[in-house]
């Protein structure tokens, strides 16, 4: 019988080596496995990559990994969020490296290699800076950037609903970037707050089916 | 002979805005003053704001006491979703933004250019790491491009320039800009001025404009309802 629920946080992060690429899902503070984060913390992985919308918060989570010297680079749109100061100083002390990405074109990076594409040619970003040393197409006239697939070791994720199988909903705008880390990382860990029965979910309405995810952890709705 | 003319305050120029944006229409608000023109859709209207985290029927500010933490919008304040609003992922989100499905994105900027061009992403300064979030998404992929800034900066230089001296989010995307003096179009013949505060000349326009003003023929005055500031 597939039961992809582990027993607790350790188990959860189990494996995560050293230098790997991190898919973390959520926007602002909201749909962000904090629990996954904190666990991978006390794992010990370190010289970590990082992709992020933006650059951790306060000094928990993606902060306190940062904060911890855990983190080599962060790929993300947006550092300068809420109490970004663990960021900004590691930043400052150039103990971490920045690839900064258009929001839109980190999640589709994702999406390519989740779809076992070799990159897209886009027109964001033809023209300036963040353009620079990449390869350009004129596709109808207009100047296009490519861009290669991004691709995940472990994606941490967070939902609301899950069954046993590992098929998922999310909580209105905490769905943001987790269904495309789903998708994209070799190993994918969930953080729900419901186990719900198998078959209990309408099929029209699950957004991530089962077959993306590798392991749940069921920690409740504590945040 | 001396002009006085007073100048739109922020609420006047989202609302100045606001009234452009048509029945039916599918627009995304940029971080800041372009987000307040939700609130100045002229009333029987029905226009669907768009969110970068998501959301498609973005509704208006929760009521004190009913925020729900898994709901917030691109600028990451707590939001409602209204009758008819969905939910989708990132990836699906910016499809929307990139692939000229919206009708308008509203945008905030620091220059435009006399072409069009867009600077809004960073002001390079060098002690503050870069951030470009959904920016240069949103300025190649709406049908239409309009931006809302103030028409100086605060040492009243212009900030409508003949080339934009910040590195550029997208050249070549701006249709209108809405500013607290004027109201103006970017077109293949130049800049034409279509609207301005009353008391303002083209004369005076000019002095805070880099590139050249062509008056449009049926310009007017532009004139918003009073507003606490």
């Amino acid at each position: 019988m597939i039961d992809k629920r582990v027993a607790g946080p350790a188990e959860a992060v189990a494996g995560v080596k050293d230098g790997a690429t991190v898919l973390v899902a959520g926007f602002g503070t909201v749909g962000i496995a904090d629990d996954l984060l904190e666990a991978l913390h006390e794992q010990g992985a370190t010289n970590l990559t990082i992709v992020h919308n933006n650059a951790g918060n306060g000094d928990v989570g993606l902060a306190r990994l940062i904060n911890s010297g855990r983190v080599a680079k962060v790929i993300c749109s947006y550092p300068r969020s809420g109490d970004y100061s663990a960021f900004l100083n590691a930043y400052r002390n150039k103990t971490l490296e920045l690839e900064l990405v258009p929001q839109g074109i980190i999640s589709e990076r994702m999406h390519a290699h989740a779809a076992g594409l070799g990159g897209f040619f886009s027109p964001v970003t033809a023209h300036t800076k963040l353009a620079e040393g990449k390869e350009t197409r004129e596709i109808d006239g207009v100047l296009h950037v490519f861009e290669k697939p991004l691709k995940g070791d472990v994606a941490l994720l967070r939902a609301m609903k899950a069954d046993r199988w590992g098929n998922l909903i999310y909580n209105q705008s905490a769905r943001n970037f987790n269904p495309i880390m789903a998708m994209a990382a070799d190993l994918s860990i969930v953080q729900v707050d419901e186990m719900v029965e198998l078959g209990s979910m309408d099929p029209e309405a699950v957004v991530t089916p089962s077959i993306f995810i590798d392991r749940i952890l069921v920690v409740g709705a504590t945040s | 002979m001396t002009t006085t003319y007073k100048p739109l305050n922020r609420d006047q120029m989202a609302w100045r805005a606001a009234q452009d944006l048509q029945e039916g229409a599918y627009v995304n608000l940029g971080i800041g003053m372009p987000t307040r023109a939700a609130s100045y859709v002229p009333d029987g209207r029905e226009v669907i704001f768009h969110s970068e985290n998501g959301i498609l029927g973005l509704g208006p500010k929760p009521e004190p006491g009913t925020e729900d933490e898994n709901l917030i919008d691109a600028g990451k304040n707590y939001t409602t979703l209204i009758k008819g609003g969905v939910f989708m992922h990132h990836a699906d989100a910016f499809l929307m933004i990139r692939g000229k499905h919206l009708d308008v994105s509203l945008l905030g900027a620091f220059e435009v250019s006399e072409a069009g061009d867009l600077a809004n992403w960073t002001t390079e300064d060098p002690s503050f790491p870069p951030g470009v979030g959904g920016a240069m998404d949103l300025a190649v992929g709406a049908k239409e491009i309009r931006v809302i800034m103030d028409h100086t900066d605060k040492n009243g230089k212009p900030r409508i320039l003949n080339k934009c001296r910040l590195p550029l989010t997208a050249p070549g995307c701006v249709k209108r800009i809405y500013t607290n003096l004027a109201v103006i179009d970017v077109t293949a013949q130049g800049l034409f001025v279509r609207e301005m505060v009353e008391g303002m000349t083209l004369e005076k326009l000019q002095e805070l404009t880099e590139p050249k003003l062509q008056l449009a023929n049926d310009w007017r005055a532009l004139t918003p309802p009073a507003m606490a500031a």
